[in-house]
């Protein structure tokens, strides 16, 4: 597997972001996509990292599920539309962009594997983040108390979360092989949004990491 | 700035004897032979005219022009007292200096439509080869045909590219055309409240009205103003039956409920007894004052003959394939004349086509009528989509 040093993606950042502070994970997918392509940020949410891209001068599409998300990005002058990842994906033709980004998105759809399959026909290249539920404090909340673990970032209570399908650093990378994408970063965010170290083993992603941040490609089979 | 007067070739102020739907009071442009409109069903009209309205100024850069498209009976008077009612603009809440569609940064354009009864030919012009009103002698128009009219007011106008295109309704449907038959003339486009084809249903529902209005003695077969007649009551039921269907369950109960007018008890008669019937009966009656009943019926032909898709093979997505117009759709929740899957189907044929586009569903329980009404969410999403273009048009703020 390839893994390219993702430190100092922060420096990237023009000096007109200033006076907005933009999320860890923004930035390090921000710093993953080349300035100038056109991303699709399928569940964008209120447009924070398509606000961001465009910063950068990328052509950045969204879809967002919530009505009040849209109308808020809109009003940030940014195109995105009210839509739902499981169902809409499949109406865009293949290799519509270069990147298409799930931030945040993937453990909310219904079915994360047709998401993921589409997300790399209509891009050339997929960019996701996901909360990694083998971190050490939801192992250690299912293991001590017995109940569904509940942190800061994911608050909800079992019964009322959008997020139904969590996985773990390690079950993604699975599911990476099974669809044959090739992951040509990787990286683990702790607690602060700051990453891991590069150098260490994969069960130590998985224990220490509390986000995973993928840039896969298609697999050799679909090149 | 650009002297437009200069480019009028008449600015008429017609007194009141005259009638609107010839000298209207506001510019006109007028067409003569060597220009003359190619219609879709195979006509040449000329001469022609079309009656319009500006508001703000022209910039030297001639980029800063929006063009509003107006509703099956609307019409130019977009932000001035209407001529005719004496009531505000159909759109001056939205319209005007600091106002989401700013005149004090954009200069605003909206003609009449052709077929319209405000100044711009139609069936209650005078047909300048027989001096009398043209009425059903007049050729069927389509929404296709407005456009081209108002491509050529915009040609005369010295405007090459239009920063926005914006209508609701009918208005967004040449919205939609003009995005599809001129794209490289069409910076933005705000298509409200409409859809890319008439629906089966709304085709019935005009269908209901043009009967109403045929089935009034008074309508004469059309030649009521040649024996002094006017199928007011016909027009009247086939207003009160379309208002309906701009409004919606929620808001007619909102608004009247089942209150009775101006009396405790039913009377056991067909009088007005509820404060809804009341209503619309005041609705039908004020609009055959300043609506003309052939105008109505070709207007609302034009719409069901309406189908973009038609006319590229069945994809509606090949219309706007590649595309470079900024697109901003917008819907409302309790619209059930346009709903909101019509304007999903249109922002569906963007996406395919590679459009550039934002679509917004407003929660509102005005009906289809809440693009002319005061929604502020709706003002909100306008308002940041024109700014947002203009910022990459390079307008001044």
């Amino acid at each position: 597997m390839t893994m390219t040093i993702v430190q100092g993606y922060t420096s990237a950042a023009p000096a007109t972001d200033a006076p907005q502070t933009y999320r860890g994970d923004h930035l390090l997918v921000a710093g993953m996509v080349e300035p100038g392509s056109r991303v699709l940020d399928v569940g964008c949410g209120d447009g924070d990292l398509l606000r961001l891209l465009e910063t950068r001068g990328v052509d950045g599409r969204g879809i967002e599920l919530s009505r009040e998300g849209v109308n808020r990005c809109v009003a940030k002058g940014l195109a995105v539309i009210q839509g739902d990842a499981d169902t809409d994906l499949v109406d865009y033709p293949d290799d519509a962009f270069d990147y298409v980004i799930l931030s945040q998105t993937l453990q909310a759809t219904r079915q994360p594997r047709v998401v993921l399959e589409h997300m790399l026909r209509i891009g050339r290249h997929g960019i996701v983040t996901f909360p990694n539920f083998g971190h050490w404090r939801m192992r250690l909340q299912l293991l001590l108390r017995g109940q569904m673990p509940r942190t800061d970032s994911l608050p909800a209570t079992w019964y009322d979360t959008p997020n139904i399908h969590f996985c773990t650093i390690k079950d993604f990378v699975q599911l990476c092989r099974v669809i044959d994408a090739s992951m040509d970063r990787a990286v683990a965010l702790n607690t602060w949004g700051t990453p891991l170290r590069l150098s260490a083993p994969w069960w130590f992603w998985n224990l220490f990491g509390e986000q995973g941040v993928f840039l896969l490609n298609r697999g050799g089979k679909g090149r | 700035m650009v002297n437009l007067h200069t480019l009028h070739t008449q600015r008429a102020k017609a007194p009141e004897s005259t009638r609107e739907a010839d000298q209207p009071s506001s510019h006109v442009m007028t067409f003569g032979a060597d220009q003359p409109l190619k219609l879709d069903c195979g006509i040449a009209l000329s001469p022609f005219q079309i009656a319009y309205q500006t508001y703000g100024e022209l910039n030297a850069e001639r980029s800063n022009a929006i063009l509003l498209c107006h509703a099956l009976t609307g019409d130019q008077h977009v932000a001035n007292q209407h001529p005719v009612t004496g009531k505000g603009g159909w759109w001056d809440t939205i319209v005007g200096p600091g106002l989401p569609i700013d005149t004090d940064r954009y200069f605003v354009i909206c003609s009449n439509v052709i077929g319209g009864c405000m100044g711009s030919s139609g069936p209650f012009s005078t047909n300048p080869q027989t001096g009398e009103v043209w009425g059903l002698d007049f050729p069927f128009v389509t929404i296709p045909d407005m456009v081209r009219a108002q491509a050529m007011l915009i040609d005369r106008l010295g405007i090459e590219t239009l920063f926005c295109v914006a209508g609701g309704s009918m208005g967004g449907m040449q919205v939609l055309q003009w995005a599809s038959a001129y794209p490289h003339r069409v910076f933005s486009a705000l298509p409200i409240a409409c859809s890319t084809r008439h629906s089966a249903q709304n085709i019935a529902f005009h269908e209901v009205g043009r009967q109403a209005v045929m089935a009034d003695p008074e309508w004469r077969g059309g030649r009521y103003f040649a024996e002094g007649t006017r199928p007011r009551r016909g027009l009247s039921v086939a207003r009160m039956a379309a208002h309906i269907t701009y409004l919606s369950d929620p808001a007619l109960h909102r608004k009247f409920g089942r209150r009775l007018q101006d009396r405790e008890v039913p009377t056991f008669s067909f009088d007005a007894d509820f404060e809804v019937e009341s209503y619309l009966r005041h609705q039908g009656s004020s609009f055959v004052e300043r609506f003309d009943a052939n105008s109505y019926l070709y207007l609302t032909r034009a719409m069901d003959y309406f189908d973009i898709a038609a006319d590229h093979n069945g994809v509606l997505a090949q219309a706007f394939r590649n595309t470079r117009t900024r697109f901003c759709v917008v819907s409302f929740t309790s619209d059930w004349l346009f709903p909101t899957s019509e304007s999903r189907a249109t922002v569906h044929a963007l996406n395919a086509g590679g459009a550039r586009v934002s679509f917004a569903e407003i929660e509102t329980d005005k009906g289809h009528d809440a693009f002319l009404l005061d929604v502020p969410e709706f003002f909100d999403i306008v308002r940041a989509f024109l700014d947002a273009g203009g910022a990459v048009r390079g307008l001044k703020k």
